[in-house]
């Protein structure tokens, strides 16, 4: 895969995150903080979530991303951060899971 | 996040300056540190590490539980001269996962032609460089064999402190460099960082085999980087 040398500001988590910021919203980052067997996304990787549950970046393939913006907009609420844990998806207590048969931590925390 | 926090490692990001975003996983205290901060203990360690191997990850020190979110630059290339090594050594740069520039200001060397798909400068590397300054994220290979060419570039990759600098060339050439860049300002310890003549030491006949040289010679410097001190540098 070919990586730009540059940031792709556009397309950025964090980047987005700030700019979010700047508008006033409330925003909450999720990062993956640590995976077991086979990941799709590596540990770092960020999810950005605000209010209305506009998103960006990714923690899974696409897996998982959907408990998550739930769960950041409960954080952006309580100002609390929450570590989440994916399984796959019969074994854990959660509604969904990564088909692909890894575990994913997931951390989310408010900005600010 | 502190907002301060992620303002900070936006610019740092922006700047390819590398950053470690530390978070404390029990209270959710975070904060951030460059490359040279100094941090004491375990955890001065694995931030060491972390800047090293670029790799992220969670971290136990003093009782408490830390994840490092290590923000490194996209390591890059760039050649001066569009000459035959160049030819194989930028696809195979690029492949390796080190994108490439290519800067020649002779445009009968510098064609698409010659690079296709290629990111070329037909242009000196003192107007490309001012544009799209080296850091110490780039790794530099002049191999013009042209003073006027090649001179400039290397004096700025020094100062830039580029991660690896290497100069096509025979030692007797590289004497003669070594004075001009001495003329130019350099430092004898900057003029110690140039691989001259460059590339592993590999017996390399070909222009391509040159390439595999001096590609292994720059992910080497790329990956022992802060290693220097602890002598695991050849």
């Amino acid at each position: 895969m070919e990586h730009s040398v540059y940031l792709d500001e556009a397309r950025d988590p964090l980047i987005i995150a700030e700019g979010w910021m700047k508008d006033g919203k409330d925003v909450a980052i999720a990062t993956v903080v640590e995976t077991w067997g086979s990941a799709p996304r590596p540990v770092g990787s960020h999810l950005v979530i605000d209010t209305e549950g506009n998103f960006h970046g990714s923690v899974s393939g696409g897996c998982v991303e959907g408990a998550v913006v739930t769960e950041a907009i409960d954080v952006i609420d309580s100002g609390k951060a929450k570590m989440l844990e994916f399984g796959v998806a019969d074994e854990t207590a959660w509604q969904v899971g990564l088909s692909c048969g890894g575990r994913i931590k997931v951390y989310v925390e408010r900005l600010g | 996040m502190d907002p301060y926090a992620l303002k900070t490692l936006n610019a740092e990001r922006r700047a390819r300056r590398a950053a470690i975003l530390v978070t404390d996983l029990g209270d959710g205290r975070d904060r951030i540190v460059r490359e040279g901060d100094q941090v004491a203990g375990e955890l001065g360690a694995a931030i060491a590490k972390a800047f090293r191997t670029g790799n992220s990850g969670s971290v136990e020190a003093g009782g408490r539980a830390f994840f490092l979110n290590a923000h490194l630059p996209q390591p890059r290339l760039v050649v001066i001269g569009a000459v035959h090594i160049s030819q194989a050594l930028a696809p195979m740069a690029r492949i390796a996962g080190y994108p490439v520039e290519i800067i020649d200001p002779r445009t009968a060397f510098a064609t698409s032609d010659r690079f296709p798909d290629i990111a070329l400068h037909a242009e000196w590397p003192e107007d490309v460089l001012k544009r799209q300054p080296l850091d110490g994220y780039t790794a530099l290979a002049a191999l013009t064999h042209d003073p006027k060419i090649d001179d400039f570039a290397l004096k700025a990759a020094l100062d830039a402190n580029c991660f690896y600098v290497g100069a096509l060339g025979s030692r007797k050439t590289h004497a003669k460099r070594v004075e001009r860049l001495l003329a130019l300002g350099a430092t004898a310890d900057q003029i110690a960082r140039i691989h001259a003549p460059i590339g592993l030491d590999i017996g390399a006949a070909s222009p391509a085999e040159i390439a595999v040289a001096v590609l292994a010679q720059a992910i080497h410097a790329f990956r022992s980087r802060g290693l220097e001190s602890k002598g695991a540098v050849a």
